[in-house]
């Protein structure tokens, strides 16, 4: 069984509220739950909504036809189209100043009921929480803890009248019931992109933040920040983003580990020192939380149109890695295996993730662990003081286990630490010598690649391997592609990459690149127009996909319309 | 250290013979030398210029980044490790030019940094273009109409600022340009000094006989925190032109306002976190 909710209204209205209020209530009651965000950029009006699915199967996924909508706009009456059969809207027809006959549709006086304990407007998202989760039967006591979560920093007045408000929401009359199966009592916990990403650069021990806001990356700045004090981290919101990466390379050189986030017109001011980043091998992390472009796009909108940029921006060449999560876990996991590698080859990595990414909860079970690997590759205090002769841009050195000299802390020892953009010698020194250049490279460029390329992990295969229609993503169309894996009419096997630059070595993908070889239907699926993952993949494994499955509306992909476009494709 | 000559590494700078430069590094390793601080004591940041391979030049820690991008860099480094002396070198072209919105905002934050401005009122290792501070309708190549906008006042817009340590001193002028420095390191929070600088390739207008007739030492006869009496005295330039302190007012700095780093370096606290108490 799965039922999905969308509450619909304009921004302002309590939107986000309800539907996380949902999200929370279904997960606490053992629920798997997946939800995503579509809203514009504005502060109030237009038209937002919220989408939550549960199920008492796994779920990642938009879904396309919806169970039941709550509405506090006329706008949202219009999805009656996408109700599944037996799915209903509630809506309060006095506010809307607009009736529907139809009986689908249930009209709540919202404002009336309100009105009649002398409460205002506002609470009309609360009192429908209610009166929604009375129609699933669900035990009060249940609603009252999500309220007490959600408005955990609000005063106790305030959580006391919203408790009230659930009450009256529950003593409505309300004449519509729908049965829920049971499950059973484990509670889930909610995870979305955001939180992934700050757990895992929290726990990789970034110590310094900085970032100018910029949808949808600044739910990370605004995460870090809530932990700052908790956690040791500085958190500064810089004037551009040249300075939010300049001041993180900064720090990052002083000897703390150092991150960054934006959005692609923000990293378009960032390339310069992204390439400053490659040249004097400082280690950073940039959070590239995509949204359609060009220029300023849709601001608050999805797209995977960023992959080829994240991989070729900056000038000059330089080594890189370029990771793009799939799920919450993955991101908490990949900014964990960023800093790694950021700081175990003095390099640059990027996060690439999207607006439906870090707006999406996922469910997960409570007693989920996260295990992050942290290994601390500088030179500190007395170890420093005590390195033989350190010059920081020291040719590769094959007598050493890791022929890269190692970071250092400047002030730490007597020792000194310099670092240049300009083309420079083993100290860090400017240099015109092309025989130095050509020593540096090899370090800088060659040798890193070769390295870091190794330790990329190959694609995750889900589903049939022995299946011939295979379907391949990145990033954020992980959950997709696990459903499509589950789905029970067609076989389909599945691979998901998210390492992704540089590729994992041919031969540790040798699996899925037999997969789909033998298969009759490859399929490369991406939230974008002009098919950048597949290009990238074609040129890298010599290799042409059958078909693609694009979207670039500015919104997710959704289970069915994937599912049908498999159909017409075989 | 013996003499301030132990500061040399030994690199032989590519300046032009004659340039002012010469002047403000000798000056620099004066000051260190007086005031005891060590090379891994400090942290030079620099950008691009000729003013910005000084860092090369002499035994210390030092970050040459890109242009007009070393106030970030610097407050980064700041943050991180605010035992470190953090001191910028850069030109007028860098700090006036290209990173005009750090030094707006660094007014602001007020980190304990120093920058030496070095303004030659031209742009030097591009070939004479004009800078921020030339002045209006002198043509270069690249001004065949004369520059058309007007010079920036760097001290009036500190101190409009806040700017919690302003000064001018002259390349040509060393011991007063020693004792400044010497000023600006030991001031906590933001220091910027404007160090008028001659270039013997590029400004034939402003060279050392112009400074010589024009520039003046004074000692403030106002209270250094006055404000509208420093913007006043950072209006007069022309045929006189003051150098020494102009402002000088004690702020909290960006490091102190922050609490994380109150007692501890940031640098010291790098950990791994337990994240348990995250997932939830």
């Amino acid at each position: 069984m799965e039922c999905t909710i969308r509450i619909c209204g304009e921004a302002g209205q309590g939107i986000q509220t309800t539907g996380e209020g949902f999200a929370r209530l279904f997960s606490s009651l053992g629920y798997n739950v997946y939800s995503f965000q579509d809203y514009e950029s504005r502060i109030r009006g237009g038209h937002n909504f919220y989408q939550v699915s549960f199920s008492t199967e796994e779920i990642y996924a938009p879904r396309k036809y919806i169970d039941l909508i709550i509405t506090f706009d006329k706008k949202g009456l219009e999805y009656k189209n996408l109700l599944r059969e037996g799915g209903i809207v509630v809506y309060d027809a006095d506010s809307l100043k607009h009736y529907e006959s139809d009986k689908r549709f249930i009209n709540c006086p919202f404002r009336e009921i309100l009105k009649g304990e002398g409460l205002k407007n506002i609470f009309e998202n609360v009192v429908s929480f209610a009166l929604v989760s009375n129609i699933f039967s669900i035990d009060r006591k249940y609603v009252y803890k999500v309220i007490r979560d959600i408005f955990s920093d609000k005063s106790e007045d305030i959580i006391e009248q919203n408790i009230k408000v659930i009450d009256i929401g529950y003593n409505f009359d309300i004449k519509k019931k729908i049965d829920l199966p049971s499950v059973s009592n484990n509670s889930k916990i909610l995870l979305d992109g955001v939180k992934g990403i700050g757990i895992g650069a929290i726990g990789s021990g970034c110590k310094f933040y900085s970032a100018y806001p910029m949808t949808p990356s600044t739910g990370v700045f605004q995460y870090i920040g809530a932990n700052a004090e908790k956690f040791n981290i500085v958190v500064e919101q810089a004037e551009d983003e040249i300075s939010a990466i300049n001041m993180a390379l900064g720090a990052s050189f002083a000897g703390v580990r150092a991150m960054t986030g934006t959005s692609g017109g923000g990293f378009a001011l960032m390339n310069e020192a992204l390439s400053l980043a490659g040249m004097t091998e400082t280690p950073i992390v940039i959070l590239l939380s995509q949204r359609p472009g060009p220029a300023t796009g849709f601001p608050t909108r999805t797209e995977q149109g960023e992959l080829l940029y994240a991989i070729n921006a900056g000038h000059g060449e330089f080594a890189r890695v370029v990771f793009a999560p799939g799920d919450p876990l993955e991101c908490a996991l990949l900014t964990n295996k960023a800093f790694d590698i950021a700081e175990k080859y003095q390099v640059p990595a990027i996060i690439l993730t999207d607006q439906h990414l870090v707006d999406s909860l996922y469910s997960y079970e409570r007693d989920l662990k996260i295990e992050l690997k942290n290994h601390d590759y500088r030179l500190r205090s007395v170890e420093f003081e005590n390195y033989p002769n350190y010059k920081r841009h020291k040719f590769l050195d094959f007598t050493k286990n890791i022929p890269l000299c190692p970071l250092a802390v400047p002030g730490d020892s007597r020792q000194l630490v310099f670092t240049d953009s300009d083309e420079h010698d083993e100290d860090g020194h400017i240099t015109e010598d092309g025989e130095v250049r050509k020593k540096q490279l090899e370090r800088r460029y060659f040798w890193k690649i070769e390295n870091i390329r190794k330790e990329i992990s190959p694609p995750i295969i889900y589903g049939d391997k022995n299946s011939k229609i295979v379907l391949v993503g990145f990033g954020s169309n992980l959950g997709i592609l696990k459903e499509i894996v589950n789905n029970k009419r067609l076989s389909i096997c599945a691979i998901h990459y998210c390492e992704i630059f540089p590729p994992p070595l041919r031969e540790n993908s040798e699996e899925a690149l037999n997969i789909l070889f033998n298969a009759y239907k490859t399929i490369c699926i991406e939230n974008n127009a002009s098919g950048q993952f597949q290009r990238f993949l074609e040129s890298e494994y010599n290799f042409k996909f059958s078909s693609n499955i694009r979207k670039f509306d500015g919104r997710p992909f959704n289970y069915d319309e994937v599912l049908e476009g498999i159909y017409a494709i075989i | 250290m013996q003499s301030y000559r132990d500061f040399d590494n030994g690199i032989i700078p590519a300046w032009c013979p004659g340039c002012g430069n010469f002047g403000i590094l000798e000056a620099f390793k004066k000051a260190l030398f007086e005031l005891n601080i060590e090379p891994h004591e400090i942290i030079l940041v620099s950008g691009i210029g000729q003013s910005s391979k000084l860092p090369h030049y002499l035994k210390c820690n030092g970050f040459n980044g890109l242009h007009g991008r070393s106030l970030p860099v610097a407050t980064g480094i700041s943050v991180a490790n605010h035992k470190q002396k953090v001191i910028i070198f850069g030109g007028d072209g860098d700090t006036y030019g290209e990173g005009g919105n750090h030094l707006l905002h660094a007014f602001r934050r007020n980190p304990n940094i120093t920058l030496f401005v070095h303004n030659n009122g031209v742009y030097g290792l591009t070939k004479g273009q004009a800078s921020p501070t030339t002045e209006f309708g002198r043509h270069t190549k690249a001004q065949p109409f004369g520059a058309l906008s007007e010079p920036l006042n760097p001290l009036a817009l500190a101190i409009a600022m806040d700017c919690s340590f302003v000064a001018r001193s002259f390349s040509g002028n060393l011991e007063h340009l020693k004792n400044i420095m010497k000023m600006a390191i030991m001031h906590e929070g933001f220091a910027l000094v404007d160090i008028l600088q001659i270039c013997v390739s590029f400004n034939k207008v402003n060279n050392f006989e112009w400074y010589k007739n024009r520039v003046y030492e004074f000692k403030a006869e106002y209270d250094l925190t006055d404000k509208l009496r420093a913007f006043e005295k950072s209006q007069e330039f022309g045929d006189r032109i003051p150098l020494g302190v102009f402002y000088s007012k004690p702020r909290s700095t960006f490091e102190r306002n922050i609490p994380v780093i109150k007692e501890n370096t940031l640098v010291s606290l790098q950990n791994f976190p337990d994240i348990e108490s995250l997932i939830c």
